[in-house]
């Protein structure tokens, strides 16, 4: 009995979405384009994006009484398609407004052929600050590196009531030059003090040269946004040589290998990253809402910053496109350039001058051999 | 600079310098008896490394086991890398065998790549050799006193057996002329498969003590190790074996100490290191211990 009122039920239902389609048909769906890298060495963050854009898609279907149809392309984690799929997305399917992508050399390629077209993008996870330097239609939902290094700073001297710091900085890298500039300049206007700044050169192994250095300037704090091998090395060797200050990383430290590599040494080790972890305390109602349904959807896989990216982009797409009124190319530009104080499971999102989310950076800690997310920090 | 950190950065120095000396032994003697820049000696140095940690992961084995086991491996690895790559090669022209030796870098880095992955994997320290000791306020482990040791030893074994033994003998005159000693009936292929066996040996001796000091291994872990040896080797007069230990003392020291003597130009560590080599260069081409060359005509 129960299956067959069940059935009935779910006849019923056809019934009534049968009646209500025509008006929804009658209309042009509004086209959403998404470039990501779903084969080749990116496919896992891509992947979990795209799921993000299709939970995002699937709660709001639709805008402006208008359905929304997703164009998905696989760019191949490769720069040729990447150009390609967004030319692909433009010319043939004529999309209003496209996302992606993952990796920021691949949204460089991309987004070259969106701004050519005037047609707006919106990156999920390309963090270099080139992704979107002197572009008029690309946006993204993530910050950018250096910004990590602000609020790296603000955490440190703020939260943690660290006056006196050490960098030590890559200077073959660009990710860890750019933060280190960063944190310093913002460490100093915060009226904090660098009392030692030390580099060294992407592949060296030995840094006790410098910890040395730096151990006997007796910083509270060392901020170093390296890679994990290399930073989990930092770690060992500073506490072999006797160093107590705690250390301070990026989100390139972001890897399991971090505390396999760095043993009892990672213990205290803190990093910025972005501001959504599934365990996190403290979530935000968009974040717990968000949390939800990507485990009634996905029950196999836990949700990652990635998925809230893809999430994030689809959301501050319709938003705009509300906005807008229209799903005219150029005015969802307009409106996604206005985008502020958009609550998103990553926080409230606003855009900035250069087209990067404003968002609150996370901050990791290593706790009894751990990791923990922390809390946020805001750059100032 | 008081006394206390300048013996902390003389120990660091001296760690440094010693893994050096010890890579450059290697491939300083396979130089001076073939005339041949090994390039693939930082990339044997890398699987010595890795034949020690899938010892001790995949098959168990208790680390001393692992490293004679990684040590052998590399011999025979130096053996069957000099049978395929350079003995086809040994009536070519120099340049032949140089290039091979580059082309065997870069196969056995992708081969490594392609069967230990790309990950950098984390390295077992026998608690004894890392325990932090205290001399003088300096922190240091055994390990920093264990290194030159290990390499004072392997020294002195190496120069007996160039110098007291009956292919040492062999191999000296396989240095001055390869064609005269096969005519005076030394079975040449066979002492120069020994001196890759010798020098492999001696690169996985090398990689296994790199590790522990920086314990991380990857690929690409003997490329940087291995250029600075070579480097160090040029140094102190390529084909001497006493040279190549105070050509990496003589790095080292000086990679730490402009660290510790100008921190504002810390950037630029190689550089100065670099400059001093080619200022010693252009004073003494040979290298500090090298024998003058005279060109056979």
């Amino acid at each position: 009995m129960k299956v067959s009122h069940a059935l009935a039920s779910l006849a019923l239902a056809v019934a009534a979405l049968g009646l209500a389609a025509p008006s929804a048909l009658a209309a042009e769906p509004v086209k959403i384009g998404v470039y990501l890298p779903l084969t080749g060495q990116n496919a896992f963050g891509g992947q979990l994006e795209l799921n993000g854009v299709k939970l995002a898609h699937q709660a709001h279907p639709t805008v402006l009484g208008r359905d929304v149809e997703l164009v998905v392309v696989d760019n191949k984690s490769d720069k040729v398609e990447a150009a390609n799929a967004v030319k692909r997305l433009i010319e043939r399917d004529k999309v209003s407004v496209y996302i992606g992508t993952y990796g920021s050399s691949l949204a460089m390629a991309g987004g070259e052929v969106g701004e050519k077209a005037g047609v707006p993008g919106v990156g999920t996870s390309c963090t270099n600050p080139l992704v979107t330097q002197g572009k008029k239609y690309y946006f993204r939902a993530c910050f950018i590196d250096p910004y990590q290094g602000a609020a790296a700073a603000a955490y440190a001297f703020k939260n943690l009531g660290m006056k006196k710091a050490a960098i030590l900085m890559d200077v073959a890298n660009d990710y860890s030059v750019g933060l280190c500039s960063f944190f310093k300049r913002s460490y100093k206007k915060l009226g904090g003090e660098i009392v030692a700044d030390l580099k060294y050169n992407s592949g060296d192994q030995d840094f006790t040269a410098q910890l040395t250095e730096i151990i006997n300037k007796k910083p509270d704090i060392v901020f170093m946004p390296a890679y994990f091998a290399e930073g989990a090395i930092i770690m060992k060797q500073a506490r072999e040589l006797g160093g107590t200050f705690t250390m301070m990383g990026a989100d390139a430290m972001d890897n399991p290998d971090t505390l396999k590599i760095g043993g009892k040494a990672v213990e205290g080790f803190l990093h910025t990253t972005f501001p959504y972890d599934v365990a996190m305390p403290n979530m935000s109602e968009a974040a717990k809402a968000f949390t939800a349904d990507w485990k009634a959807t996905f029950p196999t896989q836990d949700p990652n910053v990635n998925s809230a990216l893809g999430y994030v982009c689809y959301n501050l797409i319709l938003d705009a496109i509300t906005r807008a009124g229209s799903d005219d190319p150029a005015a969802i530009t307009k409106a996604l350039a206005e985008t502020k104080d958009l609550p998103t499971p990553l926080g409230s999102l606003s855009i900035n001058a250069t087209h990067d989310a404003e968002l609150p950076v996370g901050i990791i800690q290593y706790k009894d051999g751990k990791r923990q997310y922390i809390g946020e920090a805001i750059a100032e | 600079m008081t006394l206390e950190l300048f013996l902390q950065h003389f120990f660091n120095a001296l760690t440094l310098g010693s893994l050096y000396g010890l890579i450059a032994i290697g491939y300083t003697m396979v130089y001076g008896i073939l005339r041949l820049i090994n390039f693939a000696h930082g990339d044997i140095l890398m699987l010595g490394a890795y034949f020690v940690f899938y010892g001790t992961t995949l098959f168990c084995l208790p680390w001393p086991v692992a490293v004679v086991v990684a040590i052998l491996g590399s011999a025979l690895l130096g053996v069957l890398m000099d049978k395929i790559a350079y003995r086809p090669l040994r009536s070519a022209p120099r340049i032949s065998a140089l290039i091979s030796a580059i082309a065997v870098s870069f196969f056995l880095e992708s081969l490594a790549v392609v069967v230990f992955t790309g990950l950098p994997r984390p390295v077992h320290q026998p608690e004894w050799l890392v325990s932090i000791i205290t001399i003088g306020g300096a922190r240091l482990m055994p390990l920093t006193l264990l290194v030159p040791g290990v390499t004072a030893v392997l020294v002195a074994a190496l120069l007996y057996v160039v110098y007291h033994t009956k292919p040492g003998l062999a191999m000296q005159a396989i240095s001055k002329d390869i064609e005269t000693t096969r005519m005076l009936g030394v079975s040449v292929d066979k002492i120069i498969a020994l001196t890759f066996a010798i020098g492999s040996a001696l690169a996985a001796a090398s990689g296994i003590m790199w590790a522990l000091r920086y314990p991380q291994i990857n690929p690409y872990m003997g490329v940087f190790p291995g250029f600075k040896a070579f480097i160090a080797a040029v140094f102190g007069g390529i084909g001497s074996i006493q040279g190549a230990v105070v050509g990496g003392l003589i790095l080292g020291f000086i990679e730490i100490m402009t660290v510790a003597f100008f921190p504002e130009l810390s950037g630029y560590r190689d550089a100065f290191a670099f400059i001093l080599l080619v200022v010693v260069l252009l004073v003494k081409p040979t290298g500090l211990f090298g024998e003058k060359q005279e060109e056979k005509i």
